[in-house]
């Protein structure tokens, strides 16, 4: 039976872009879906009862959630090429621990500092850039933070970077003098296909946040 | 080699019972070392220095944290019996879909049921019952999450069984009418061995909730 392989999800969403590289990487053809969060499909709603949220990944019919799920059912489903995940156990213990690391902290500091402003939006940026920091220790030398293959944390992670200009914007700092060696590893994952085709144009993200901001920052 | 296996613990904790209880379905021989949470040993702090908390899985010197990547670390090393997590992909993504929800949706209200009281200890006794029910709709007939065998998500939900008397008495509720399908399970669960050597009695568990929610002054 061919593969039908469905993604419903939302162009800026970090989480969606997770998924898209996972597929590229793996040479998985498939459809893109795009949602409108405010009128959601009654497909995704169906598919995805208990959260009702993108991404969801529908295979020959049948739905998977959570975008770092869909990226290990990627990896175990189309096995013989670019393998995603590490196959000694003890890294893969390494690996899954920094995208859970991600996944607990990253999102909610980097919600602060787009979405508030003042006094919770300061602290909201050190909480960030510390989170940061700690990604670019362990990433350390290495090409990749899986070593000198891009793989798990990588995915787990590039996607924040097209949202790295609206924080910059919004909060007034660069990323970059304070991570520098985190951004010469995204410049090494965007020159990658897969995610140069699944990423979107940042500036495109900034006007998009622009306008989220206003919700929660009337001016 | 022979494999040294330690498990860094607080006798209480349900995440450290998660672990506790995977060693014990394979069979794993390991040292258990008590925790003191307001006096964390040296070890603890360089072996977890990101997050600094319990348990902590060291297998010949090296660290595994986070209670559920334990689980699926200890599944691929000793992969020889007793399988935790599913072989199909499919079955795979939906245990750790659960797992997922578990750890979302349930440590929140589970926490302030015993953190707090009056009206917040009643909405979270609400989440917690709701959160309770839909799991309870997923595990349909089976006798386990995983089906007919003892797996992923039972495991992880164990650790929330550990509880539930604690629970039930803080907050004046009783789980059982509300889920009768799943306190089954969890029954099931409670009598499995590897979950009795792992478990303290309900009894303690009790008195260990209501030392906290003087601290807590609740």
């Amino acid at each position: 039976m061919a593969n039908e392989v469905i993604l419903l999800d939302f162009w800026p969403s970090m989480f969606g872009m997770r998924t898209r590289i996972a597929l590229r990487e793996k040479g998985v053809e498939f459809e893109y879906r795009e949602e409108d969060l405010r009128n959601k499909s009654p497909l995704l709603l169906q598919m995805n009862p208990i959260h009702k949220k993108i991404p969801v990944l529908i295979h020959n019919g049948k739905p998977v959630n959570e975008s770092i799920i869909q990226v290990q059912y990627i990896d175990e489903v189309w096995s013989h090429k670019n393998p995603i995940l590490p196959s000694d156990p003890y890294q893969r213990a390494q690996a899954r621990f920094w995208a859970d690391f991600i996944d607990k902290k990253l999102y909610d500091a980097q919600r602060k500092v787009w979405a508030t402003k003042g006094g919770e939006q300061e602290a909201g940026k050190k909480d960030f850039i510390e989170i940061l920091k700690t990604l670019e220790s362990e990433l350390g030398d290495k090409p990749y933070f899986g070593g000198d293959d891009f793989g798990y944390v990588d995915i787990a992670l590039i996607g924040f970077y097209t949202w790295f200009p609206a924080y910059e914007k919004f909060a007034n700092f660069s990323i970059e003098s304070e991570v520098p060696k985190l951004i010469a590893w995204v410049k090494k994952c965007l020159q990658r296909e897969s995610v140069a085709k699944s990423l979107p144009d940042p500036e495109k993200v900034t006007e998009f946040v622009s306008e989220l901001r206003k919700k929660f920052v009337p001016e | 080699m022979a494999d040294k296996v330690i498990l860094l613990d607080f006798w209480p904790s349900p995440f450290g019972v998660r672990a506790r209880i995977a060693l014990r379905e394979k069979g794993v021989e390991f040292e258990y070392r008590e925790e003191n949470l307001r006096d964390k040993s040296p070890l603890l702090l360089q072996m977890n220095p990101v997050y600094k908390k319990i348990p902590v899985l060291i297998h010949n010197g090296k660290p595994v944290c986070e209670s559920m990547n334990v689980v699926q670390y200890i599944d691929e090393v000793w992969s020889d019996k007793n399988p935790i997590l599913p072989s199909d992909p499919y079955q795979r993504a939906q245990a750790r879909f659960w797992v997922d929800f578990v750890d979302t949706k349930l440590y929140e209200p589970a926490d302030k049921i015993w953190q707090t009281k009056g009206e917040e200890q009643e909405t979270a006794k609400k989440e917690y019952i709701e959160a309770l029910k839909i799991l309870e709709s997923e595990l349909g007939d089976k006798p386990y999450f995983g089906g007919d065998t003892f797996g992923f998500v039972d495991i992880a939900m164990t650790g929330y069984y550990s509880w539930f008397e604690a629970s039930e008495k803080l907050a004046n509720f009783s789980i059982e009418p509300e889920c009768p399908t799943l306190m089954a399970s969890a029954k099931r669960c409670l009598q499995r061995e590897s979950v009795v050597k792992s478990l303290h009695d309900s009894e303690k568990i009790l008195a260990f909730a209501y030392k906290i929610r003087k601290i807590y002054c609740v």
